[in-house]
């Protein structure tokens, strides 16, 4: 269970996150919508205490995420981070890419690795581009690759932060068919997206957020299609038509 | 034309300037293994912002930047004779080129560093990498391609400029060459195959670095 | 006073200021050349087939591989015994402009190839000849692109030329080389040296980093 309890956050004078309050239980799916610069992105990177926070608090498991006593690097073996610009390691062929993890943080043996390499590769559909370079790939075939990386890990969440937004829009559709998979196999998941049709098709719960708080949360069918605060209406009467 | 060329005066000292050529290479090898060392630290101090450090590395490396070689050779030769520091030649050039060569890299490996996104750092992060595992397996392997071209015209630009070891009686390549001409009066042919062998020093140190870099670097930045 | 050595005086700063002049005049006519030269050259490069840019690419790669001194000697010396000794400025100059040159090609070269082809294609569907193609958007855009560049191969002509004091030019270094021994006082004389280098480099520097950046942006 992810829980995020009156989390802020400040860049310098800019506070981006104030206030958070959201779980998200094994197996559930939560999408962050909202406009650019609402802080969306921002909590992910708190989760995965890639950003320190000024306030509140973050557990994963129990874990106290923020806690100084915690091994941050251990704590993120759990938590899988899938970003806006796929971040694929471009000195790295595809296969290597996904065995890295595996192989030097988890120090499974060189030949296992690949092979669970392989198998989450296969998974995402990239099974025939194992020795390619990823800058020779596709975006949506970059993206898909950074899932495998992710889910190389064997994480027990994972994290997208917008995956799609940087993606022409013909290939958007693979990276969420990918997703999709990852639902059907269970994956519990945080979803920062623009893709309100998606959201509302695989989320168990919905948050919207607006200038560093979130304005409505629930169920999909009421936050998207029928929407309570004025605020949410208007965002989702500008993304919508 | 009206000059006899008389090449058998320089094919006989061949085996000396062969020797001159290896203390060539030899002190410009060396003086990048060193440049580079100290570059590493320079640009460290540089990137931590944290003073005295940066300014002292600053000074180094604009210093080394803006003046000429010639100048530091002079420096390290008769200059920090004034301290009753005596180098001799080969340690006065080991020293200017180390300066510089330093200065350079600093700045070479600054500028390749920040050419690294942090994304790629927050990536690696991301699956649980300890900060050693990040460098040792994203940032420097990255970092190392970028400024690997930079640093192979590094080295050539120090087997060329240590031959000014010429004005101070250096034993290298046209130090010896000097030696050989005067004692013979051979300028133009001694000069000319000099030139010859330089030629061929540099064609192998690219052709080498191009060849290692196929094996190295795969894929693409 | 009276002794072999004398030390450093304000006699001294006519003949100073006669290497710093000479530093500056034949760093300055060297730059112009070269870049003169390194324009036909690159521009020649860019445009040509793969036989004329093959010689002309060996001849600079030669230029660029073999050290500036050792050129300086061999040209000097070559003139010599062919008959027609050069004046030191003279020889200094045609070496050091070649020399440039070699680098200035490969600078001009690469701001020509950076034009994009799409702009070309534009200015020639207007109905501009290939000259006016040349005149108006490969000069301007490729030379614009490469200033920073240019400046670094400039910088390191004006600290190179300190080499011309081996063919007996006097230029700021020979002259301090002289007072050195007259007045034993090298390190003096040197950090003199070593600052007015500075002085003219270190700015020129950092203004081209700024063009780099602002480039960049």
């Amino acid at each position: 269970m992810i829980k995020v309890q009156n989390v802020r956050k400040s860049f310098g004078d800019l506070e981006v996150l104030k206030g958070i309050d959201l779980e998200v239980q094994k197996g559930e799916v939560l999408s962050v919508i909202g406009g650019s610069g609402s802080g969306k992105s921002t909590l992910l990177y708190c989760i995965n205490a890639i950003e320190k926070i000024q306030g509140g608090k973050i557990f994963v498991d129990d874990i106290d995420v923020h806690a100084k006593a915690t091994n941050k690097d251990k704590l993120r073996q759990k938590l899988g981070m899938v970003f806006q610009q796929w971040n694929s390691f471009p000195h790295m062929t595809v296969l290597e890419n996904v065995a890295l993890g595996p192989q030097v943080v988890k120090k499974i043996a060189k030949e296992e690795a690949i092979e669970i390499a392989r198998k989450e590769l296969e998974h995402v559909g990239l099974g025939d581009k194992f020795d390619v370079y990823p800058t020779k790939m596709s975006g949506g075939q970059q993206q898909r690759l950074a899932i495998a990386r992710a889910l190389a890990m064997k994480p027990d969440y994972m994290l997208f932060d917008e995956v799609t937004s940087a993606l022409d829009p013909e290939l958007v559709g693979e990276v969420l068919d990918t997703l999709r998979l990852l639902r059907e196999d269970g994956m519990t998941m945080i979803c920062v997206t623009h893709e309100i049709a998606f959201a509302r098709e695989v989320s168990d719960q919905v948050a919207f957020f607006n200038q560093g708080v979130i304005d409505e949360i629930g169920r999909p069918e009421q936050v998207i299609s029928n929407p309570q605060k004025e605020t949410t209406q208007s965002f989702l009467s500008k993304v919508l038509s | 034309m009206n000059y006899e060329f008389h090449w058998n005066v320089v094919f006989q000292k061949m085996p000396e300037l062969l020797q001159g050529a290896f203390v060539t290479l030899h002190v410009s090898v060396l003086s990048m293994v060193l440049g580079i060392v100290i570059a590493v630290f320079l640009a460290i101090a540089k990137m931590n912002n944290k003073p005295p450090f940066n300014y002292m590395a600053s000074t180094w490396i604009e210093i080394a930047r803006n003046t000429p070689a010639l100048f530091q050779i002079y420096m390290a030769y008769f200059g920090l004779g004034a301290f009753g520091i005596h180098l001799s030649p080969y340690m006065a050039v080991l020293c200017a080129l180390v300066f510089i060569n330093a200065g350079y890299l600093a700045e070479t490996f600054r500028g390749g560093f920040q050419s690294i996104p942090d994304a790629q750092y927050n990536a690696s992060k991301s699956l649980g990498m300890t900060n050693f595992q990040t460098y040792r397996y994203i940032i420097l392997p990255q970092m190392f391609r970028r400024i690997y071209h930079p640093m192979t015209n590094q080295f050539v630009w120090a087997i060329l400029m240590s031959s000014l070891g010429i004005l101070v009686g250096m034993n290298e390549l046209s130090g010896e060459t000097q030696r050989f001409q005067s004692l013979s009066f051979r300028t133009l042919e001694f000069f000319m195959v000099t030139a010859v062998l330089y030629y061929i020093i540099t064609k192998f140190v690219l052709l080498s670095a191009a060849l290692i870099s196929k094996r190295l670097f795969r894929g693409e930045i | 006073m009276g002794g072999l050595f004398t030390p450093l005086s304000w006699n001294d700063t006519g003949f100073i200021l006669t290497g710093i002049m000479n530093t500056i005049l034949i760093s300055g006519v060297s730059i112009f050349i070269g870049t003169a030269l390194g324009v036909m050259v690159g521009f020649a490069r860019a445009e040509s087939n793969k036989v004329v840019n093959f010689c002309l690419g060996s001849v600079l790669d030669v230029l660029r591989s073999v050290p500036l001194i050792i050129q300086l000697i061999l040209f000097s010396t070559f003139m010599g015994v062919m008959g027609s000794p050069l004046p030191p400025f003279v020889a200094g100059t045609i070496v050091l402009s070649l020399y440039t040159m070699a680098f200035m090609g490969e600078v001009f070269r690469g701001g020509f190839e950076s034009v994009q082809n799409s702009m070309i294609v534009a200015s020639r569907s207007l109905g501009m000849t290939y000259w006016q193609t040349i005149r108006y958007v490969r000069f301007p855009i490729g030379l614009r692109s490469v200033f920073p560049a240019w400046l670094g191969v400039a910088l390191s002509v004006i600290k190179d030329s300190a080499l011309v004091s081996v063919i007996g030019f006097m230029e700021l270094l020979r002259t301090s080389e002289q007072l050195i021994s007259r007045t034993q006082q090298p390190l003096e004389i040197l950090i003199g040296v070593g600052i007015f280098y500075f002085l003219i480099s270190y700015p020129l520097s950092l203004y081209g980093r700024r063009v780099e950046r602002k480039n960049a942006a």
